[in-house]
């Protein structure tokens, strides 16, 4: 059995901060991390990080980004939290900067800003458009400076838990084959999105939301789930993030008749109005036969010129290339909406805390909230530097006050994996037994037909019915035909399968049960925004036969919800 | 030219494998892949793993070419299987793990030894403790734009000769590394000559490298190692000269 103070599971941009933090404060602290680090999806973050420096415009301020987030959330966000947030954003950036982030830069040699959706000024920080790239490189180059521990390709498979809270985990080390037992004082989740249980996303093969459901199996509640982002610019076919960039850049967006629909949705903002409406304006113009194969619309840059497009957007123009056929100097990029960002994760309060004592969370896969139903490019890089550095800090200071003694509850978790995994390995040997990764792939069509971009009664319930359906179907059949042994795909897919789906379900009931819409939840049904009914964060408690609700207050102080317009 | 491959036609993958608990020897097994526009040599092994052999054993996550997972040899040369179009290759593929690395399972290979090769030359920045706001030319910043967008995916040091043969040799995605911190003015000065003696060190250092170019041609990221390491040459050569290691 390993033991650690902190353990860390994720070796993403949140994990590898928190993990800094905790090694800063001097606690003995380890990442437990299914992919190498360096791998991780905080690498493909594009756009840029915000912070109200002021480099690009001196009149920008903590209070306006706190201002325009929680604008930006539809007023769903936890002010205080937001506050904090922006407020630590200045010192957490230039940190960054510090340890050696290639951040692109202004004459003068400051960092450069630029404009992004949903900002009154320019506070986006960037790095070229691999911002990702250059935070996560940089902040896992600091944690090998400083000797954080890592167990690389061990996917975490539970949780350990007793009467006194998380203990230690189990995980899977993917080089052997074996199942390890790990002790922990406190363990901090760090595991990023969950956009894989849609069928169309921008998200990583490995973004399966199945941290989530690990904290959530343990008795921690998922907050805010059904509020999921679509971004508006995927590239059709492969579903890649075409960046906001590009519309903060200058790039338009033209339907299948050449108009500027933006006009018609968000006539001042136009391309650069928050995520939510552009998505549902793309798709709109798509449903109502106003797109390409009604599937697309153009997103123009080409009147940028090519040295511009070639010094700060060159990742785009480079995938547009590889994985479109389109020279975006010249030829206009076919883009539609995807799932993007999962606003909802691991209830914490604003520093890192879960509900269940030991137990953490920061980065994509922690709800705050600073997002609430919407949250605005750029400030999710933001939210794994300021969170993960809060979560580590919590973490490094509560071991103090606590033991191991977690071998009991440890030796039950791993009984339980074991269990699971004789399961369907016995199943895959029998014919007829389900195939795990159809289960998977009809899961991710009826999310997107039916708990996507627009919702109504009627879909979400059919939803609702074929997640239930299909976690019944896993029950009962799933099987894997695959011995076991190293890098066993099938078989690691197959578990973290079962999460998805919870997951999934608890995206789908909390959607219908949530009568208004707000920020990325729209309602066709209910197109309105209710602050009576519902100015509340949903709760989704874990039980066998499916997720309990229920829900709590949102921290209002100095801004009181007006309606969002752009 | 390789043959013209349209949807609904197959496409032959022919897969290396080999179970090191099980097999003596690698073998290759064969698997019939239906063609879809657009599709990537990842989605072909996706498509295997997923429909036909749940026992195939590779890397991949971000599938867009940012997360360095996928490099193996694609036809005989080192690529990343997901930004690699099966329409360019025809309709065979022949993927196999990169070359010169161990192989753990199938396409999967031990990068610990890649990892203690970037680890030996610090990649990380020592922060200068003085500093709260650093400036940085965009001069400067031109020099380490480059290296910076390395994604340690292992496809350079798979193909550079010297490192095949060489174990003591850091390698050229370590040295363009060594490159990237040594011309970083938000360093510390005094760690400065320490990268330069690194880079000096006569058994595994620049002066190794023979200047083969081959880094060059695989790298996904277009960074040019070779070129970075001759700099590296020069840095070190005036470091020497000028009495500063
Ligand atoms: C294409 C794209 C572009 C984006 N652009 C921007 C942008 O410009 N600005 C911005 O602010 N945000 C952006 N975002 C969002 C932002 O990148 C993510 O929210 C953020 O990087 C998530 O980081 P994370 O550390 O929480 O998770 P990740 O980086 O996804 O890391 C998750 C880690 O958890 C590990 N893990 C998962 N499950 C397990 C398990 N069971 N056991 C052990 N380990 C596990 C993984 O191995 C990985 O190391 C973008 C997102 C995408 C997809
Ligand atoms: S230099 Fe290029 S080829 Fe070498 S590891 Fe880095 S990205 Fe890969
Ligand atoms: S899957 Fe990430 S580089 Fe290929």
């Amino acid at each position: 059995m390993e033991r650690h103070d902190v353990i860390v599971v994720g070796g993403g941009l949140a994990g590898l901060r928190a993990a800094v933090e905790a090694k800063l404060r001097g606690a003995d602290v380890a990442v437990v991390s299914l992919l190498y680090p360096m791998r991780s999806h905080s690498v493909a973050a594009q756009g840029g990080i915000n912070a109200a420096l002021g480099n690009a415009d001196p009149s920008d301020s903590v209070e306006r980004h706190a201002f325009d987030t929680i604008k930006g959330a539809d007023y769903l966000a936890d002010q205080d939290a937001v506050l904090e947030y922006c407020q630590d954003a200045i010192e957490r950036v230039l940190e960054l900067d510090r340890w050696g982030v290639p951040f692109s830069r202004f004459e003068d040699g400051r960092i450069a800003q630029r404009p992004f959706g949903g900002a009154g000024f320019p506070r986006t920080c960037y790095a070229a458009d691999k911002t990702g790239h250059a935070v996560m490189h940089t902040v896992f180059q600091q944690a090998l400076r400083l000797g954080v521990a890592f167990y690389n390709e061990r996917a975490v498979l539970r949780l350990a838990r007793d009467e006194d809270g998380v203990r230690g985990l189990v995980a899977m080390n993917l080089q052997t084959g074996e199942l390890e037992a790990y002790e922990a004082k406190a363990v901090i989740m760090a595991t990023g999105g969950a956009g894989r249980i849609y069928a169309r996303t921008t998200n990583s093969h490995q973004s399966t939301g199945f941290g989530m459901a690990l904290a959530y199996w343990v008795g921690a509640p998922l907050e805010d789930m059904e509020f999921v982002q679509f971004h508006p610019t995927t590239l059709y076919g492969t579903n890649i993030l075409i960046s906001e960039a590009a519309r903060g850049e200058g790039g338009i967006l033209l339907n299948a008749k050449g108009e500027r629909f933006m006009e018609r949705y968000a006539p001042e903002k136009m391309e650069l109005a928050p995520r939510d409406i552009v998505a549902r304006a793309i798709w709109t113009e798509v449903l109502e036969g106003r797109g390409f194969e009604n599937e697309y619309v153009h997103l123009v840059i080409s009147h940028l010129g090519a040295d511009l497009i070639m010094e700060r957007l060159p990742q785009i123009w480079e995938l547009a290339l590889k994985f479109a056929g389109v020279d975006a100097r010249k030829e206009p990029i076919p883009v539609q909406p995807g799932q993007h960002y999962t606003m909802g994760g691991i209830e914490t309060d604003k520093h890192g805390r879960a509900r269940i004592k030991g137990l953490y969370a920061a980065g994509e896969c922690a709800c705050v909230s600073v997002h609430g139903a919407n949250r605005l490019g750029g400030n999710s890089l933001l939210e794994c530097v300021v969170f993960g550095a809060r979560a580590g800090a919590s973490a490094a200071e509560d071991v103090q006050r606590r033991g191991f003694d977690g071998k009991e509850a440890v030796e039950r978790a791993l009984e339980e994996v074991e269990g699971r995994i004789k399961v369907l390995l016995e199943r895959g040997r029998e014919e007829g037994h389900s195939n795990p990764y159809r289960i998977r792939r009809d899961m991710q069509q009826a999310m997107w037909e039916y708990v996507g971009i627009f919702r109504d009664e009627e879909g979400l319930r059919k939803g609702v019915e074929t997640i239930r359906r299909l976690r019944k179907e896993y029950r009962e059949s799933a099987g894997v035909p695959a011995p076991p042994g190293p890098f066993n795909q099938g078989l690691l897919d197959a578990l973290i399968i079962e999460g998805m789906l919870d997951v999934a379900l608890v995206v789908a009931e909390g959607a219908l049960r949530r009568t208004e819409s707000r920020g990325g939840h729209y309602r066709t049904d209910y197109p309105k925004r209710d602050d009576e009914k519902w100015l509340k964060h949903t709760l989704a408690f874990y039980t066998p036969e499916g997720p309990e609700f229920d829900y709590k207050p949102v921290v209002i102080t100095r801004w009181q919800p007006t309606e969002r317009k752009y | 030219m390789p043959g013209r491959v349209r949807e609904g036609e197959t496409v032959r993958f022919t897969v290396f494998r080999f179970d090191p608990k099980s097999d003596k020897v690698p073998y290759y097994l064969e698997y019939e892949v239906p063609y879809r526009k657009g599709m990537t040599v990842l989605d072909g092994l996706l498509y295997i793993l997923q429909e036909l052999d749940p026992t195939l054993a590779f890397r991949y996550s971000c599938r867009a070419k940012i997360c360095g997972s996928c490099a193996m040899m694609i036809n005989g040369v080192q690529r990343l299987a997901c930004e690699t179009q099966v329409a360019d290759l025809g309709r065979r593929v022949k993927v196999e793990p990169l070359a010169h690395f161990r192989v753990l399972k199938d396409l999967v290979v031990d990068i610990e030894p890649f990892l203690r090769q970037m680890e030996a030359v610090m990649p990380y920045l020592y922060p200068k403790e003085d500093v709260r706001e650093p400036r940085v030319s965009p001069k400067e910043f031109e020099k380490y734009k480059s290296p910076s967008d390395c994604i340690w995916c292992g496809a350079c040091v798979s193909a550079c000769p010297v490192a095949a043969t060489d174990p003591l040799f850091l390698g050229p995605a370590a040295l363009t590394q060594l490159y990237r911190f040594a011309v970083d003015s938000r360093e510390r000065d005094d760690v400065k000559p320490l990268r330069l003696l690194v880079a000096d060190s006569e058994g595994s250092g620049v002066w190794r490298c023979h200047q083969v170019y081959a880094c060059a041609e695989v790298c996904p990221k277009h960074i040019r190692p070779g070129s970075l390491i001759a700099e590296l040459k020069r840095m070190t050569l005036k470091a020497r000269l000028t009495g500063r290691i």
